[in-house]
């Protein structure tokens, strides 16, 4: 069977076409991802409402969730960029889901600590075995597992292809995970703290964490593209065009 | 069929002309479970409390401890490279490989673990269970387990990278077997632990040995 993907497909896996694309792109994500954050932390730091129950520490909300949304796509699209790398042989696919490993690593990191925080004042706990908190922290395992297995390889074309096979074990994993570790606290201890069923938010809350997600998810891009035109310009560096890029610079 | 049957059964030979590897892993396995009633406490009540997550946590790292050298000696001598050359399927070889791993860890694991019962005051009702959901879990940590070890076997430090890639990855099936064993403590029905156990060990039955396959291709090549 033969699969047709649209010209730009292939032209993507040109370093070069890739270093220029990403190049372009790069700064309307940059200032996206500032006007964003900055417009959506002021709006739901000092402006949105304070919650009824809460009181003023649930705004660590707007740091909290899409920091926990971004940690959980960024493996997506890793194991969406090692599949393509696999399936058409494309060194820049593979580069981009190295290049997104240690970013999902810190917004995991960043989703635990901010729950910590703002477990403490809610739940009185730094750290319940919740069924959530539970699998974000498996979830900050395979990132670094992943991450283990990049840098064991010193042949990087190596590298790339066995972290792409266990980011897609993984992937499959992920649903198995998550059910079993609820029924696991459902069946081990009463769900004391229930996160899942807060009643729905008034618009002035969530809009402001609408576009703290957004924001996310450009910086997200910004910092993804930085990082992959980096890696590109380091495996490339015996080719012309990095050459003269590096010149151009100096 | 043949090429399946004679890996399984070369490994076995070789397994049982190398008795210390077989006998390793068992040997950690009583020891690891001996250091608990040292460390918590050797009182009955609280180690038949314990009893079903330490007896499946040590049963997990026995299994992971026997995973290192999985590929290591086909991969060194080069007979992993011939059967890769070879018209045999990579995958088939992979099933061979974890099975007959399995025989010479998880289930001997299985067989061991009433004895480790009794040492643990586990209630004799979850003997039963306890003995069922390692027969029906141990061969999906050894499946999952040799695609970590097919990733690393090219590697000079592979051993302590393999749990981290793991571990991880091994977290359903001890929930569902601690789970199994605490339900039979308590008297409660296990077949359903014990039919998701077998349900993960069809589905991992099922793609990892693609996954294998495909680790020992990279590493061969690498």
């Amino acid at each position: 069977m033969k699969i047709n993907m649209p010209r730009w497909f292939y032209q993507l896996a040109s370093p070069k076409w890739s270093y220029d694309i990403m190049g372009m792109l790069l700064p309307w994500f940059a200032i996206a991802a500032g006007l964003l954050l900055t417009g959506g932390i002021v709006w739901g730091l000092a402006f949105a409402p304070t919650d009824a129950n809460q009181g003023n520490s649930y705004r660590i909300i707007y740091i909290h969730v899409p920091a926990a949304i971004l940690a959980q796509s960024c493996f997506m699209l890793m194991a969406l960029a090692g599949g393509i790398g696999m399936v058409w042989k494309m060194k820049v696919a593979h580069i981009v889901a190295k290049s997104a490993a240690p970013i999902g690593a810190s917004m995991t990191v960043i989703a635990l600590a901010t729950g910590a925080i703002w477990g403490k004042p809610t739940w009185g706990a730094w750290w319940v075995w919740d069924a959530r908190l539970t699998s974000m922290l498996i979830l900050l395992f395979l990132y670094l597992g992943i991450m283990a297995l990049y840098s064991a390889f010193e042949n990087k074309a190596s590298g790339d292809q066995a972290a792409a096979i266990l980011t897609l074990v993984g992937l499959v994993n992920i649903p198995i995970i998550k059910y079993s570790v609820e029924w696991w606290n459902t069946l081990h201890q009463p769900a004391s703290f229930t996160l899942t069923k807060k009643p729905a938010m008034p618009p002035e809350m969530w809009m402001p964490l609408l576009v703290m997600v957004l924001g996310y998810y450009c910086f997200f891009g910004f910092l993804l593209m930085a990082r992959t035109r980096l890696e590109l310009l380091e495996r490339e560096n015996k080719s012309s065009w990095v050459i003269a890029v590096i010149n151009e610079k100096i | 069929m043949n090429f399946f049957t004679a890996i399984v059964r070369r490994d076995l030979v070789l397994a049982l002309r190398n008795r210390n590897e077989v006998v390793n892993p068992l040997a950690f396995f009583m020891i690891v479970i001996a250091l608990f009633p040292l460390a918590v406490s050797p009182e009955t009540a609280v180690l038949s409390k314990i009893a079903p997550g330490i007896i499946w946590v040590a049963a997990l790292l026995a299994t992971l401890l026997s995973l290192d050298g999985l590929f290591k000696s086909d991969f060194d001598d080069g007979s992993l490279e011939q059967i890769l050359v070879s018209p045999q399927s990579l995958a088939l070889l992979a099933i061979g490989k974890v099975l007959s791993h399995w025989l010479m860890s998880g289930f001997l694991l299985a067989l061991l673990s009433p004895l480790l019962a009794i040492m643990l005051f586990l209630p004799s009702q979850a003997v039963g269970a306890l003995v069922g959901s390692l027969l029906l879990g141990t061969p999906t940590l050894s499946l999952i387990g040799a695609i970590g070890a097919a990733l690393t076997v090219g590697l000079r430090k592979g051993g302590v990278l393999i749990s981290l890639l793991v571990l991880p990855l091994y977290i359903p099936v001890l929930i569902f077997g601690a789970g199994a064993v605490q339900a039979g403590v308590m008297g409660m029905p296990i077949a359903g632990y014990l039919a998701l156990l077998g349900a993960m060990m069809v589905f991992s039955l099922m793609f990892a040995p693609f996954a294998i396959a495909a680790a020992l291709k990279l590493s061969i090549r690498n």
